[in-house]
């Protein structure tokens, strides 16, 4: 597994577009800490195009590298090898260059204007966390999409649908709801709501840990007595963890039973 | 010689009337001959000065019923022992100077303060020092005070058990300038005072509200400085209050806001600066204010109307990267926007007269769905609230239509 992690990994970083991701983090680090010299603005501003881009990026590159390498995969499968050797090898080499491209790409423009004598530091490793998380998990869902798609177009169109639906449509039911159901307290419902989907649980996670929690008032309250406890935390990773865990689960699944022949 | 006996009458006679001559100074020290405060006090006349040397004077409830200057020497020091208030002012004309006071204590029944003044007219205390003293001064039924130049802190005291820098209650024509008030539960609180003035005093790190109005009418705040205070500064049940160049600042909590405004009438807030303050203005009842050429910047809401603010004029402000502009709850208004800077405003300017040609809607449809119900506020910074937003902004549905401001500046104000 690890030779094909490895093969898959050099592949990628091979390739121009991670080039591309690295070097728009890299910008976008360098001018937003330019233009505020404040690293915990940038942070908060950050928190804004990490949520919307990292699981974009992660659904459409998996989507897409899915369906490029399927010529590659064909030529595995003839091997001896584990087909989940195969496939995690894969989806493992592609999430690890996507996010060493995120990860590198932020660090050093805030290295260079000093995270690690800043006390924002706690704010940034957790935006860094999050960002990695979501990209771990939407490439996992991408495979999953292109596992159950032969076609290429279905395929992308599911994964941008899968995207828009966690990332806007979501947030838009629960805006919806919230206004319905106005009259009852809407407190713990609306934790639950957010605990379950990837992305609202990164914003808060970062959100409640930034000054701007004190606008949240007094659903702030409830969340930062739930989250800022270590048993909230520990609820909260565990539910990423879930939401990478469980494609995976289903990546080892599918791949037994589907042919890949022609 | 007729010229020079004329001019003793005239300078000698009235001094000496007026008890200018009579005045004595009464030295206290352990040297001197009063060795007490209240030895000194006792065989004064009305009119004389008390001189506190250079020492520490262990005592407390101390009674002024002279009109007497207690006047201490640099590093005189008055220290209550923890046993209960120091100074008890019950005559008129009385002037405290350059004391440092200590240690007042705490009870369960009574409120020990450092300075009590009680039905006295024309007192003043200035340039004193309190420390660790519960409650700094408290001014009760009394008229023409200045309270002047004094620093007032808690020290470590136990939070429940502070009380107010400087309270007034049922006063007029007090004029509070220039003191520094930190760590007390309110830096100045006002009851039932009016006609006074309250002049470039800092008030800082105070557990609730750096200054509090309760039922005080025809009052000015101008120059000070309120900031990192717990809730910020609250104006309540008052009318004809003039608030001018403040600068409310940094009070940024769940339950903080620069200013909190509660059934208030006729008020003038001019030339105020709100710098990152949670909420800048809260309102709840505001009838007749005119909010003129203030600045609010980087705060969670500029202005929050919680309801019941009618013929208000928002005019010439500047409003500058906060979260959220103005937050209204009813879909009625009858406040005025007019000519105010939003630097949300992204219209245009074609005959280049600094006037933006569109109109702007300060209420954000979030901001508008967050008042309606609180919980909503936990999408904030959702990518499908900035796509919420920004349709409504081209085409408003919901939000109230004639909350708008006609004539939008394109630049900030001065």
């Amino acid at each position: 597994m690890l030779k094909i992690l490895r093969y898959s990994f050099s592949d990628i970083s091979r390739s121009q577009w991670s080039y591309f991701y690295f070097a728009f983090y890299f910008i976008i680090g360098f001018t937003l800490l330019f233009l505020s010299s404040d690293v915990s603005k940038a942070v908060i501003t950050l928190v804004n195009i990490i949520l919307v881009l990292s699981p974009l990026i992660g659904t459409v590159f998996g989507v897409i590298y899915f369906y490029n390498s399927k010529e590659f995969t064909q030529l595995l499968l003839a091997k001896p090898i584990k087909r989940s050797t195969i496939f995690i090898g894969q989806y493992l080499g592609l999430s690890l260059s996507l996010s060493f491209s995120f990860v590198l790409g932020l660090g050093f423009p805030f290295l260079f204007y000093g995270i690690f004598r800043s006390p924002a530091i706690g704010d940034f490793f957790s935006l860094l966390i999050s960002g990695v998380f979501l990209t771990f998990i939407f490439t996992a869902l991408a495979f999953n999409i292109a596992l159950s798609n032969e076609n290429k177009i279905k395929g992308f169109a599911a994964a941008i649908l899968l995207w828009l639906l966690l990332a806007v449509i979501y947030d838009g039911l629960f805006l919806i709801s919230l206004m319905v159901f106005n009259e009852y307290p809407l407190e713990k419902v609306s934790l639950i709501a957010t605990a379950l989907n990837p992305i609202d649980l990164s914003r808060i996670l970062v959100l409640l840990k930034l000054d701007i929690s004190a606008l949240l008032g007094y659903t702030g309250a409830v969340f930062q007595k739930f989250f800022g406890g270590g048993l909230g935390m520990l609820i909260s990773i565990f539910i990423l963890m879930l939401w990478t865990v469980l494609p995976i689960l289903r990546i080892m699944q599918k791949i037994e039973k589907r042919i890949f022949n022609e | 010689m007729r010229f020079y006996y004329f001019l003793l009458v005239i300078v000698i006679l009235p001094l000496y009337t007026s008890g200018f001559i009579a005045a004595k100074s009464r030295n206290v020290c352990s040297l001197c001959e009063y060795k007490t405060i209240k030895a000194a006090i006792k065989h004064a006349d009305s009119g004389d000065e008390i001189i506190l040397h250079n020492e520490v004077f262990t005592e407390n409830n101390i009674v002024i019923k002279k009109s007497l200057t207690l006047r201490g020497e640099k590093g005189a020091v008055i220290d209550a022992n923890n046993k209960g208030t120091i100074l008890l002012i019950k005559a008129d004309n009385v002037k405290i100077e350059n004391l440092i006071f200590r240690n007042v204590g705490y009870s369960n029944i009574k409120d020990y303060v450092a300075i009590l003044v009680y039905k006295s007219n024309n007192f003043t205390i200035k340039n004193n020092y309190f420390e660790k003293v519960l409650s700094g001064i408290k001014v009760e039924k009394s008229k023409y005070g200045f309270i002047e130049s004094n620093q007032i802190f808690s020290g470590d005291q136990e939070q429940h058990a502070i009380g107010s820098g400087i309270n007034a209650w049922d006063c007029a024509y007090l004029i509070i300038k220039n003191n520094n008030i930190y760590g007390m539960r309110d830096g100045i609180y006002f009851e039932f005072v009016k006609d006074s003035l309250i002049e470039n005093n800092n008030a800082y790190n105070n557990y609730r509200y750096g200054l509090h109005f309760m039922f005080s009418n025809n009052n000015a705040y101008i120059k000070n400085k309120f900031y990192k205070n717990g809730a910020g500064v609250a104006v309540m049940f008052s009318k004809f209050i003039t608030m001018e160049n403040n600068v409310f600042s940094e009070n940024w909590g769940t339950a903080s806001y620069g200013l909190l405004l509660k059934e208030i009438y006729d008020a003038e807030i001019i030339n105020n600066a709100f710098l990152e303050n949670t909420i800048a203005i809260h309102v709840e009842g505001s009838t007749r204010v005119n909010y003129i050429d203030n600045y609010f910047k980087s705060n969670g809401w500029a202005i929050k109307v919680a309801g019941a603010c009618y013929k208000n004029i928002i005019k010439k402000n500047n409003f500058s990267g906060n979260a959220f502009d103005l937050s209204y709850h009813s879909n009625i208004n009858d406040n005025e926007f007019d000519n105010n800077y939003w630097s949300d405003y992204t219209g245009y300017d074609l005959n280049k007269d600094g006037v933006g040609d569109v109109p702007y809607r300060p209420v954000k449809l979030f901001s508008y769905l967050v008042s309606k119900n609180p919980e909503a506020i936990i999408l904030l910074r959702s990518l499908f609230v900035d796509i919420v937003n920004f349709s409504e902004k081209v085409s408003p549905i919901f939000t109230p239509d004639n909350i708008i401001d006609k004539n939008p500046a394109m630049r900030e104000h001065e």
